[in-house]
């Protein structure tokens, strides 16, 4: 492998490991405040658990959130050294942002961890999660910005190699900014939705500790249906970003559905198998129009085809696979979801049947996985351009030596930091029940009053 | 004053609330592992943790402003910094990742275990030495051009340098020396006597090397960049002079065991005019001769943009960090346990 691909395969898996925590980053604040504020409003010591628990796994998971953000931070300065000379001041507005807004979370977040005894209105307590909600939603935001300006860059003109007249708002909100940034989040929600009624859902068909039934029981019916509402609004935003590459990046949106020739009523082509000398498609299903229909809601829409495009500035077809992956598991989430909240309405039904329970225990690894087939489309769907039109991936990547090297340690932390992450974090649950930590919130509660 | 100033001072602040800070975080570490090795955790242990559980992660992102500013303020140094520290940069942030993760499985988890003990608190020290090579390089004298305009990295200019190792011993004995004395003074404020006596122990027992290594590291710079050296010399001179007095006030204070909040401000003024002192002489070069202050700075719009954010994002802060400080710092029943 040359400095290019090696460059390339680094920042595909710091990412990769960076992803799984900065999408639990986004979400899981949402659900402690949500758990806390259900705990106040009810008067539950239930629901308080379930927002101590939560904030307590948390802490584990934002530290190596942190430090494996740090580290891609960086390491696109050690990596990319020629994009960050042409491009840095160009996207560093929305950068400079998100430390502004991660400075934000990180004080709340603190604050947030260590007072839950020290304020004597409760709400007071609530409402530090709100900052923290917020810092982290907007860090999502403006990061999304920058990948949303190498996607469709704007705001500046080329001269002699590098950018000039910088309009750093223009720069910022780029085309793709609110189409992507809004994907992201509500991705990262209902992730989090599921991966939380994962845990519950295991925990209620181990039953180990039978008094803490109710406590699972409530906790799978608080995030299954945050993740039924949290799914729908992935759906959408998933149609809104399809609509969006139908109009302003068509060779990302052919590549992900092997789309050739340009024409109208295409069809969405789900699964298969490429041959890709012959641009032979086996085994796949195709649906007629659906391609047009959801590029632009009408069947009669246009499609442009790959062949339309310079085959030196083609996406890789493999790109597919990950689409229809990311597309399956969305949808399998969303049924799942969908059932379980019916089964609370319709009276004959029980929620909490053995069969919904093992559905459920796959909801939070199928979307975890989801997020992480979306980004590595979205990524090699740009390739090769580093800055679409702009700058090439092979002319930005380091010339120093010692790639290898550092490949190599790199791989080595990312396994150690995952594996010690999920020890501790099945350490800090097992053999820890739930009623052992409400029998202390009602103590401490009692000698409150006293 | 110019765009770039500007930039700068932000820039050259914000490093210098990261140095204080992680020093105090990096040291506490490693006197944390010397307390459990010589059965004496006991005594400092509820201290160290009180204040660093709530703050770690507030110190790592003064560390990320720095450097998402300065590629926005002088996208040139990315250039250059990037290559160059593609190694030492790798290690340096490897090093911060295991730190602050173990640090977090240590201190949140179920059980703590001496090997994770021992992870954050050397990597703890190595970082400072990973990261001071960035300073190092910006001397000059450690970058080679290669044909078609490549720039990479001269090691063995860089391993042989004795500059390079004497700012890399100064930057550790001063994180033992920053953090011991907020230490110190964290202790007093605790009234936490049995802490007090080993962590002023540690205090007085830093200052005289950190000195020594100072004037060592000034004399090789004398032979590094002697255009620099004159120019902290006969220009900033009278920086070091106030350094070194506020560095005898801390030191005495601490000895007469009084007043220890205005001693560790005297050491935060210390290191802050030697500091401000080293990053004045070494303009108008961010690296030299490659990077000029002046031609690296971002276009206009962009540094006015910057700007305005810079001063919103402080209006938001500043009242965040002093509610941080008052809950986790001031608040004496907090640092002394009680809460």
């Amino acid at each position: 492998m040359d400095a290019v691909e090696i460059s390339r395969f680094l920042t595909g898996m710091t990412l990769a490991v960076h992803i799984i925590f900065a999408t639990i980053g986004v979400g899981m604040p949402v659900f402690f405040a949500l758990a806390e504020f259900l705990a106040i409003k009810k008067k539950s010591s239930r629901y308080l658990a379930l927002a101590k628990r939560w904030a307590k796994g948390y802490t584990i998971t934002v530290a190596v959130g942190v430090v494996t953000g740090t580290i891609i931070g960086l390491q696109l300065s050690l990596l990319w050294p020629t994009f960050m000379r042409i491009g840095g001041h160009v996207i560093a507005l929305p950068l400079f942002m998100e430390t502004f807004a991660f400075f934000f979370e990180a004080i709340f977040l603190s604050i947030y961890l260590y007072t839950w005894n020290r304020f004597k209105n409760q709400w007071t307590h609530f409402l530090l999660s709100i900052p923290v909600i917020i810092g982290g939603s907007f860090s999502a935001f403006f990061i999304t910005s920058v990948n949303s300006f190498m996607n469709t860059p704007a705001g500046m003109e080329i001269s002699g190699g590098r950018m000039v007249n910088v309009d750093p708002l223009a720069a910022m909100f780029n085309a793709s900014f609110f189409v992507r940034s809004f994907h992201v989040i509500t991705t990262a929600l209902m992730t989090m939705a599921f991966i939380l009624a994962t845990i519950a859902a295991f925990k209620l068909l181990k039953n180990k500790v039978k008094e803490d039934k109710v406590y699972h029981q409530k906790a799978l019916k608080l995030t299954m249906i945050a993740g039924l509402i949290f799914s729908m609004l992935s759906m959408l935003a998933g149609d809104l970003s399809a609509k969006f590459l139908h109009q302003h990046q068509p060779e990302k949106l052919a590549a992900y559905e092997w789309h050739f020739n340009t024409e109208s009523n295409a069809d969405l082509v789900l699964f298969g198998v490429i041959d890709e000398s012959t641009q032979e498609v086996k085994g796949a299903l195709h649906i007629p129009g659906a391609l047009s229909f959801l590029s632009d809601s009408s069947f009669d829409t246009k499609v442009k085809g790959l062949n339309e495009f310079p085959k030196e500035e083609l996406p890789p077809l493999i790109v597919h696979y990950f689409f229809d992956l990311m597309v399956t598991f969305d949808i399998f989430c969303f049924v799942v979801s969908g059932l379980y909240v019916l089964a609370l309405w319709i009276k004959k039904w029980n929620p909490n049947h053995k069969a919904f329970l093992y559905a459920i225990l796959f909801t939070g690894p199928a979307s975890m996985l989801a997020i992480e087939f979306g980004w590595f489309l979205t990524e090699l769907g740009r390739q090769p351009w580093m800055v679409r039109g702009i700058l090439k991936v092979q002319d930005a990547a380091t010339t120093a030596g010692g790639l290898q090297f550092v490949t190599l340690l790199f791989a080595l932390l990312y396994f150690v930091l995952l594996f010690s992450a999920s020890f501790v974090l099945i350490r800090m649950f097992k053999n820890q029940p739930v009623s052992k930590d409400i029998e202390k919130i009602e103590s401490e509660r009692r000698g409150g009053a006293l | 004053m110019s765009y770039e100033m500007i930039g700068i001072t932000v820039l050259w602040l914000f490093l210098f609330g990261y140095i204080i800070v992680a020093s105090i975080d990096f040291g506490a570490g490693f006197f944390s592992l010397h307390a459990k090795l010589f059965g004496e955790s006991k005594k400092v242990n509820g201290l160290i943790q009180r204040y660093l559980n709530p703050v770690w992660e507030v110190t790592n992102v003064f560390f990320v402003f720095f450097f998402v500013g300065i590629v926005g303020f002088f996208p040139d140094t990315a250039y250059y910094f990037g290559t160059a520290l593609l190694i030492p940069g790798s290690i340096a942030l490897i090093l911060l990742a295991a730190r602050g993760a173990f640090y977090a499985f240590e201190n949140y988890g179920q059980d703590s275990k001496l090997s994770w003990l021992m992870i954050y608190a050397v990597s703890g020290l190595l970082i400072p030495a990973a990261l001071s090579t960035a300073l190092t390089i910006s001397e000059g004298g450690y970058l080679i051009r290669t044909s078609n305009d490549h720039v990479d990295l001269n090691w063995v200019a860089l391993l042989l340098s004795p500059f390079g190792w004497a700012v890399v011993l100064l930057s550790i004995v001063s994180v033992l020396y920053i953090s011991s004395g907020f230490l110190t003074f964290y202790a007093a404020r605790a009234k936490d006597w049995k802490a007090y006596v080993l962590v002023r122990k540690w205090f007085l027992m830093w200052g005289a090397p950190m000195i020594m290594v100072s004037l060592f590291v000034f004399l090789s710079l004398r032979v590094q960049n002697k255009t620099h050296f004159d120019s902290a010399v006969f220009e900033y001179g009278w920086l070091f002079i106030i350094s070194f007095i506020a560095f005898l006030i801390a030191g005495m204070l601490t000895y007469l065991k009084k007043a220890h909040g205005i001693a560790f401000l005297f050491v935060m003024i210390q290191m802050g005019t030697a500091f401000f002192g080293y990053g004045l002489s070494k303009l108008p070069y961010l690296l030299y001769p490659y990077v000029r202050i002046d031609h690296a700075v971002t276009n206009d719009n962009m540094a006015v943009g910057l700007i305005i954010v810079f001063v919103l994002g402080l209006v938001l802060l500043l009242p965040s960090l002093a509610l941080l400080l008052k809950l986790f710092v001031f608040d004496k029943a907090y640092v002394r346990g009680r809460k």
